[in-house]
């Protein structure tokens, strides 16, 4: 027993991730908490994405379910749940029923390696990013399964669609992020690294996030990864695969219930960790703005308190509209929700102003708090931009965004190797 | 048996191989037999891994020769595979069948 | 101190090796019976992912993390899906009617029994009491694994493999092209 204790606690004082330092117990401690922190977070985005795409057209949302709709997500998940299943009669039964997993497996796995901290990471592969296009290249095999399997049109020609265009901006995705890559090579050793955690520990020694390097390389490099990124995701504007207008919910048609909830999962977990990507790659991960610029214990500590303070506006908020609420006896129970939620989110306001909690959770708030933007970009994106056609969505990936990320790689390695060509040309140096 | 050594993957290659030999000695549907071809040249690929992991012990850690000949066959099957379904879809498109015997038209 | 990450012979491995070896092994294997005897040609692709993802964990077992990322994105995430494009793509009910073994399966077999036993003949050999492939030496971590290969790769002084990078290069532009020109319908 004691032993245990002892091969539980060997970890805390470690500076590895759990998997660098091969302890199993707290690898499967930070799976759980991934997985939770994930669940949380796509059940957030569901409301969110309903509550601002009405505010952003004029209307209100869900208000009813719960005080302002909060409880709207797990009305929702009940009746996905009680939903008949249904298998259309004609369909290969085991690749129907395989075809959702797939997705989520692909989905879900890629969190394996996002880094919430330098040693907040499941584990730390040398391949890191590497690792995370190529799983999340699987997903394509569960559109292509799904969309066949379902022995349908509409959901073969949205399956096919859909992952045409998936296939397609992964190309320009992995230019863009091997010009970051590049980047990470500007050491006295010479060698870059692809491991999520040495990107972000490359942009803390060069004291500049990835994105304001070589301007305008980066700017261009992470313009070219945002663009492919909602294509890869499948989002508006590029949703024509799977838009209810166009093809009846494409690839997914044929799916009721407790499966279409999986794609739905599979989804949000894909946004959020291709929106990881990003954060990780160009805007500096876990660290927090201007690290360089801004330096000094007073800083530090305002920067620090953001975690609470956040918090503390957000139950703030939740009292100030428990005010508003309406005088009416049928109201009581919401406004005492709302009143319930706003403390719990205050109280969770108050513990991260403690100091001893404030440092451990700075570098998990700033991720999650880009990431969060990023989120807020993909339904922002929704609510403004018209829907690609289906020839326009292929022409931009292949013709616009392709060559772009081919010229920036270019680009990204000659003003990266500027002294050493030069010095070459020059016939100074020998090799 | 529990000490897993180079043998095992090695037996493990030489089980894979044998099975893709048979795929392409016995199915008469074109594209299972380029699978089986898929699975020959991954028996291979394990093979030279394990060999690489060998290597490395013997000649130090930057000995990793098979893993590069590796990242080469995978380079190539991914060639081989677009070119030979290539001309499936050519060969379909006559034929209307995916039947390996049907491919006589050379035949006197 | 454990600059190289060098784990000395006989040790334990940190993870339970054997069950994962023997589980991937049985994974892959009956993946790989799958394939060979479908009917449905997806089902057979399905089969085969499995087995590629399965090899995929094997080389992260051999400490190869490189060539595990190459596999999954260039073998389970490209190739598997141009298969199922292609089988989607020619309609292949027809096919699952017919006869799925041709008429020499029983040679095939024999040959393949054969070459079997020449695997076996050759693993068991031992010269002067020494199996094929001894143990007993240092191992190495991998946490350099991707600039290990890139080194053996662009080195100028180490590097021995650029001239086949290149050629790798010019087979797949080869490949691309020919790909194209054989399933357009008019050249």
């Amino acid at each position: 027993m004691h032993a245990l204790v002892q091969y539980i606690q060997s970890y805390l004082d470690s500076d590895k991730t759990p998997g660098g330092a091969g302890n199993i117990f707290w690898a499967t401690v930070y799976i759980l908490l991934v997985f939770a922190g994930l669940s949380v977070a796509v059940i957030a985005m569901n409301w969110l994405e309903r509550k601002i795409l009405a505010h952003m057209q004029v209307r209100l949302g869900p208000m009813r379910v719960g005080p302002h709709g909060l409880l709207q997500p797990i009305a929702d998940a009940i009746k996905l749940l009680l939903k008949e299943d249904i298998i259309p009669a004609e369909a290969d039964a085991v690749v129907f029923w395989i075809a959702p997993f797939i997705v989520v497996l692909a989905a879900f796995t890629v969190f394996v390696v996002v880094p919430f901290g330098p040693t907040h990471a499941i584990t730390d592969m040398n391949i890191g990013i590497l690792f995370m296009l190529g799983v999340s290249s699987l997903s394509v095999l569960g559109i292509v399964t799904a969309g066949w399997a379902s022995n349908s049109h509409y959901p073969l020609i949205g399956a096919l669609r859909s992952s045409a265009q998936m296939v397609s901006y992964e190309v320009a995705m992995g230019l863009a992020v091997v010009s970051v890559i590049l980047m990470t090579s500007l050491n006295e050793q010479s060698t870059g690294t692809l491991s999520m955690i040495g990107i972000v520990q490359a942009q803390l020694a060069q004291q500049e996030w990835f994105l304001f390097k070589f301007f305008p390389l980066g700017l261009i490099g992470f313009g070219i990864f945002a663009i492919a990124m909602v294509a890869e995701t499948n989002r508006a504007p590029f949703d024509l695969p799977e838009a209810e207008s166009e093809l009846t919910a494409g690839f997914h048609t044929e799916y009721s219930g407790f499966r279409w909830s999986l794609f739905f999962l599979a989804e949000y977990s894909a946004m959020i960790a291709v929106s990881s990507i990003a954060v990780t790659l160009w805007l500096g991960g876990w660290l927090r703005p201007f690290p360089n610029l801004l330096v000094g214990p007073t800083w530090d500590l305002l920067f620090s308190l953001f975690p609470g303070i956040t918090f503390l506006l957000l139950a703030a908020m939740c009292f100030f509209n428990t005010a508003r609420m309406p005088k009416h006896p049928l109201f009581k129970v919401q406004t005492i929700g709302l009143a319930g939620f706003g403390a719990v989110l205050g109280l969770i306001g108050l513990i991260l102003v403690l100091p001893a909690v404030r440092i451990r959770v700075t570098d998990i708030f700033w991720f999650s708090a880009k990431v969060a933007g990023f989120m807020y970009l993909y339904i922002w994106y929704r609510g403004t931009f018209p829907r690609y056609r289906f020839d326009q969505l292929m022409k931009v990936g292949w013709k616009v965004l392709l060559p772009t990320g081919l010229a920036l790689l270019v680009l990204t390695a000659l003003v990266g190797m500027r002294t050493e060509l030069w010095a070459e040309l020059q016939g100074v140096w020998r090799p | 048996m529990l000490h897993i050594t180079t043998l095992h993957y090695l037996v493990l290659g030489a089980a894979l191989f044998l099975l893709g030999v048979i795929g392409v000695l016995t199915r008469r549907n074109v594209v299972i037999v380029l699978m089986s071809i898929e699975l020959i040249l991954n028996a291979v690929n394990l093979n030279l891994v394990a060999f690489s992991r060998y290597w490395q012990g013997i000649h130090g850690p930057t000995a990793l020769h098979g893993q590069v000949f590796a990242i080469f066959v995978i380079t190539d099957a991914a060639a081989e595979a677009a070119v030979g379904l290539g001309i499936l879809i050519a060969f379909f498109r006559n034929k209307e069948t995916v039947n390996v015997d049907e491919v006589n038209l050379l035949k006197w | 101190m454990n600059p190289a990450g060098m784990i000395p012979a006989g040790t334990n491995p940190p993870v339970a090796t054997p069950f994962f070896f023997y589980l991937l092994a049985a994974i892959m294997v009956v993946g790989g019976v799958m394939v060979i005897t479908r009917k449905n040609a997806v089902h057979s692709a399905m089969a085969l992912i499995t087995t590629l993802l399965a090899q995929a964990a094997l080389y992260l077992m051999l400490y190869a993390p490189f060539v595990a990322g190459v596999q999954i994105i260039l073998y389970a995430g490209g190739i598997m899906v141009l298969f199922l494009f292609v089988i989607m793509l020619i309609s292949i009910e027809r096919a699952e009617k017919e006869r799925q073994f041709n008429k020499q399966w029983l040679v095939g077999i024999v040959a393949a029994a054969a070459l079997g036993g020449l695997f076996i003949a050759v693993y068991t050999t031992t010269t002067k009491g020494r199996a094929l492939f001894p143990e007993g030496r240092m191992t190495y971590g991998e946490t350099q694994n991707t600039q290990q290969i890139a080194a053996l790769l662009f080195d100028r002084t180490a590097g021995q493999y650029m001239f086949a990078f290149e050629i790798a290069s010019l087979l797949l532009l080869v490949a691309i092209i020919g790909a194209v020109v054989m399933a357009k319908k008019r050249i």
